[in-house]
């Protein structure tokens, strides 16, 4: 079996071997029949023709150089207008990345089935096999973390470094220059086709590279806690909330020409609610859309503080919501880098809620607009906000940190410092809630599993010795502490509120003579 | 008043904080194992990488100064009770008011030759840790002496770094001295699934010498050899008071204390592994070794030194281990044998992993106490019901009520009850009707 588990991975480093050489592979020549099929804005198309010139029917050797070619071209035009000070007429639309894949040619441009099958498919398979052998070498029922200090991937070891480095040049070309992965684009094309009735860009390449892992990862939380019930339940709805709510709903809805959206992304994790093309948007889309509308501000209103009220957080962080689910997946072999330190706590609060503020503040101030008209609100240019938001947190917070630094600060960097609805969720669950971790009298022996796999960074033991009930805003319940106690101690519940802070220590000590 | 404790494990940190808590008192902790604090039962977790050494430290590093509690690392050598003054290893003299002694245990030795040999150790301080981590570089298989509650968290430690090992146990199933024949039993079944091979009622006759100074095998009492290149004794603990021996002090086992963990000298006081009752309470051991005894007692010795003087009472005596993957919980007294006047029921579920098992009071049905194993319980409401003298029938009826496995468990209270009612009908009468709702 062990050999079987070696062959799965040996599968699926080769795949990713050949997936990270793809964005490198290929040479690049444009048409201007190409190129006026990409640039659909004629203005934008008269602008740019001229500088291109140079450009079309020329043989690229790789992408890098067409793209430094193409950036000069668009650069010059866009100087063109700032010269004349015609601002409105600068182009901002991304035509890099459908000029990228229209303009490849050679290896991956023919073979981005096999490419395909081999990256995504084969991959997943090899990550597969790696996990479904853990059924046979690791016991059910076995609730510990052997080993995870003494590799260097899960320990902040040279790989850990390197896994991280990967990730945050992801991040950074996804968000910022998508048009250097656009062999990665390529080979998703036709499923976005199928799918969407359209072809693919950045974000359907990432919505279903995040299904996949967490598909896979998922498969390895089932197995790796196969003895608990909870567990699986847990798993088995956050992969259901991420395939089905964030991506194939949305591109069916696309499909369709509906406003696409992902229905369980709430107000202030989904930032861009109430911008004004949104809102737009969904007020031209008639019944459906204004239904959307009215779904969005329900769950803001009344679906979290009641749903928190009865579940606590963990109803969306660690059962719904996408970010938690690739964390509770994909992240969960890092869990245990959190920082437990009191001084970390404070940072979180600080910074989460000073996020919280951030989207609310934003938030008004585009409505601001929205209602108005005006673009500017005490002196400040509502766009500004928007924009700023959208970089610092949308992009840099929730995707580079947020997910880059797993291997070295764990899974929930975004989701304990950054993510503004967690702020909210948990403001209603420290305050107003029937959901708690209860310590089991006095039976805990400090010896620190559960605060060392808390993936919140919650100092769990330090409640749990003490005989008080683990209630803390950033709980998002994912009853790791529960399953690694070795003495049983904690249980995730939801009970009447009245008891929710009674020290159980006091339960269970004999009434002392004095 | 300055307050010197002399130990950082467990009661004597309990004592200094829940001193701290109510006074303003010196307080200097003194220990040689460590700096800082630290959790003993997670010593396992260590060495099987599971977490690092800081991860077992309760506190962190600025906790201490800042609740001025003074920690010093220095071995105590001697006590002059006379002077009110302790000697260091190191020359240093350290005077007090009040003294605690909180010294915990040092494992008991066999009293064999080859004991001093390479390889042969035991496992209870931090030291040892490191010492097992270098004596098991290259170890193809070791033998644990003595199976008891370190020595199966040994084998699990061993087994996590795929060295063949080996239990030597006196009983004919594991702990069968303290856990039921049933219990011990699953758990010695479970020890086999994990590829541990319990050797039962054997004892260690002979420990072989490689002619280097290492350990090269063992031979038992009936004269079977296994070879082996590591050797832990775990036979058990005894208390850490050789320094005190020869001083005014009386010491018996332990430092010989009362029920207000007061020792005969005035201003001298002893809790946790080291102390041993004079008058131990009925059905308990004079010397408590557990955890959970020493934080007790630490919180009892708080009040009665910061002018609440109260005795220790431990209450419903409670224990929890944990064999390989099954968890095990106890309320009450609980007996390898049920006590003359109890009658006993037992439950095992098919997949030989959980088991349930009721003492209570043959002529009242009053609930004795449960032992759980692989099945969690609520503390607080086993307590309730064995100080309470619950009707058994009523304990059966609502063991939902207690029930602490997580979410969507499968539960198994319906079968338990089930099975109960029929092998003891005559407590069907006693159950309450009035259900548990579904919200509760
Ligand atoms: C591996 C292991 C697992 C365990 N698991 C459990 C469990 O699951 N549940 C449970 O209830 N119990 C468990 N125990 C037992 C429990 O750890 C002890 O009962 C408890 O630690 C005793 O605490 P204490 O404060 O009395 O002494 P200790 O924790 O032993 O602390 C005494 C300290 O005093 C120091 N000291 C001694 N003499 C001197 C001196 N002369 N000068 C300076 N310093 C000195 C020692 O070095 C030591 O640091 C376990 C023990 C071990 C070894
Ligand atoms: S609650 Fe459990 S895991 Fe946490 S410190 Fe206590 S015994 Fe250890």
């Amino acid at each position: 079996m062990k050999l079987v588990k070696n062959i799965g991975l040996a599968v699926f480093l080769c795949c990713f071997a050949i997936f990270l050489c793809l964005p490198f592979m290929g040479t690049y020549r444009l048409t201007s029949q190409q190129f006026e099929s990409v640039v659909s804005d004629s203005a934008h198309r008269a602008a740019l023709a001229p500088n291109m010139q140079a450009m079309f029917d020329k043989s690229y050797a790789n992408n890098f150089n067409f793209l430094a070619d193409y950036g000069q071209a668009l650069d010059k035009t866009n100087q063109q207008f700032k010269d004349k000070e015609a601002w409105v007429k600068v182009i901002h639309t991304d035509y890099a990345l459908p000029l990228a894949k229209i303009s490849a040619r050679g290896f991956v441009k023919e073979h981005i089935q096999t490419l395909f099958y081999i990256c995504f498919i084969i991959s997943s398979l090899g990550g597969l096999i790696y996990f479904i052998a853990d059924l046979f070498l690791q016991k059910k029922g076995d609730t510990q973390h052997k080993q995870v200090f003494k590799s260097g991937i899960t320990n902040r070891g040279i790989s850990a470094i390197v896994f991280a480095v990967f990730l945050i040049a992801f991040y950074i070309l996804l968000y910022q220059a998508p048009a250097y992965l656009s062999n990665w684009v390529l080979m998703v094309d036709p499923l976005s086709i199928k799918l969407t009735g359209s072809q693919a860009s950045q974000w359907f390449l990432y919505g279903f590279m995040y299904c996949l892992v967490m598909l896979v990862m998922g498969l390895k939380m089932l197995i790796k806690h196969r003895h608990s019930n909870y567990q699986l339940v847990r798993t088995v709805s956050v992969i259901f909330f991420q395939v089905a709510f964030a991506f194939m709903i949305p591109n069916i809805l696309t499909l369709l020409q509906l406003p696409s959206a992902d229905l369980k992304n709430i107000w202030p994790l989904d930032y861009t609610f109430f911008f004004d093309y949104h809102l737009n948007d969904l007020l031209s889309a008639g019944l459906l859309g204004y239904w959307m509308l009215g779904w969005g501000i329900f769950l803001i209103v009344v679906g979290v503080p009641v749903m928190v009220y009865f579940f606590g957080k963990r109803w969306y962080c660690s059962w719904v919501c996408g970010c938690g689910g690739l964390a509770e997946t994909f992240g969960d072999p890092f869990r245990h880098l959190s920082d437990k330190s009191i001084k970390s706590w404070k940072i979180e609060r600080y910074l989460v809620h000073g996020v919280l503020l951030f989207a609310v503040v934003m938030t008004v101030a585009v409505l601001y607009t929205f209602f108005t008209g005006s673009s500017t609100l005490l002196g400040i240019n509502t766009y500004g906000i928007r924009q700023v938001y959208a970089f610092a947190i949308g992009f840099i917070f929730a995707g580079a940190v947020g997910t880059g630094f797993y291997p070295l600060m764990g899974n929930r960097v975004w989701c304990r410092f950054g993510c503004p609805l967690a702020a909210y969720l948990g403001i209603v669950q420290r305050f107003k809630s029937r959901y708690r971790i209860t310590t089991n009298g006095g039976q805990c022996i400090s010896c620190g599993n559960c605060s060392t796999y808390c993936e919140m960074g919650i100092d769990v033991r330090a409640y749990a010795q003490r005989g008080e009930n683990i209630i803390r805003a950033s709980c998002v319940g994912c009853g790791i502490c529960a399953e690694v106690c070795p003495r049983g101690v904690l249980k995730l519940e939801n009970g009447p509120e009245n008891n929710r802070f009674e020290n159980q220590l006091n339960l269970i000590r004999a009434k002392n003579e004095v | 008043m300055k307050i010197v404790i002399i130990g950082n494990g467990i009661g004597g940190i309990t004592a200094a904080r829940n001193i701290r808590k109510q006074s303003d008192h010196e307080i200097l902790v003194i220990s040689a194992e460590s700096d800082y604090f630290f959790s003993r039962t997670a010593l396992m977790y260590v060495y099987m990488g599971q977490m690092k050494f800081e991860h077992t430290q309760p506190y962190e590093n600025w906790f201490w100064e800042k609740n001025r509690i003074s920690l010093l690392n220095a071995y105590v050598k001697s006590v002059d009770f006379e002077k009110q003054t302790l000697h260091t290893a190191n020359g240093q003299k350290i005077s007090y008011d009040k003294l605690i002694i909180a010294t915990g245990s040092v494992p008991k030795k066999i009293g064999l030759s080859g004991e001093g040999l390479k390889g042969v150790q035991s496992l209870y301080s931090k030291q040892d840790l490191e010492l097992l981590e270098q004596n098991s570089g290259d170890v193809k298989e070791a033998v644990i002496v003595g199976g008891g509650l370190i020595g199966i968290e040994l084998a699990e430690m061993l087994r996590s770094r795929n060295i063949k090992v080996s239990i030597l146990s006196r009983e004919n199933a594991y702990w069968n001295s303290v856990l039921p024949q049933e219990e011990a039993q699953m758990i010695s079944r479970h020890i086999a699934e994990h590829h541990i091979n319990l050797i039962a009622n054997t004892e260690l006759g002979k420990i072989l010498d490689d002619g280097s100074g290492s350990v090269k095998g063992i031979i038992t009492k009936k004269g079977a050899e296994i070879p082996c290149q590591l050797l832990l004794i775990s036979i058990g603990v005894q208390p850490n008071i050789n320094f005190l021996k020869n001083s005014a002090l009386a010491i018996n086992k332990g430092v010989l204390v009362n029920e207000f963990l007061e020792t005969n000298i005035t201003n001298v006081y002893a809790l946790g592994d080291c102390a041993e009752f004079e008058n131990p309470k009925l059905l308990h051991p004079p010397i408590e070794q557990l955890w959970y005894t020493a934080q007790m007692q630490g919180e009892a010795l708080a009040n009665t030194i910061c002018g609440h003087r109260q005795t220790y009472r431990r209450g419903v005596w409670f224990n929890s281990a944990k064999f390989l993957d099954i968890e095990y919980q106890t309320y009450g007294c609980m007996f390898k044998q049920p006590l003359a006047d109890e009658e006993t029921f037992y439950w095992e579920h098919s997949s030989g992993r959980k088991a349930f098992r009721a003492n209570f009071e043959k002529e009242s049905g009053a609930l004795r106490g449960f032992n759980f194993l692989g099945i969690r319980f609520n503390h607080p409401v086993a307590n309730r019901w064995i100080s309470e003298k619950r009707n058994i029938g009523l304990c059966i009826a609502e063991l939902k009520k207690g029930v602490f496995d997580a979410e969507f468990s499968k539960q198994h209270h319906r079968k338990i009850a089930d099975e109960f009612f029929r092998q003891f009908p005559a407590y069907a009468k006693t159950q309450k009707t009035n259900k548990l709702k579904f919200w509760m």
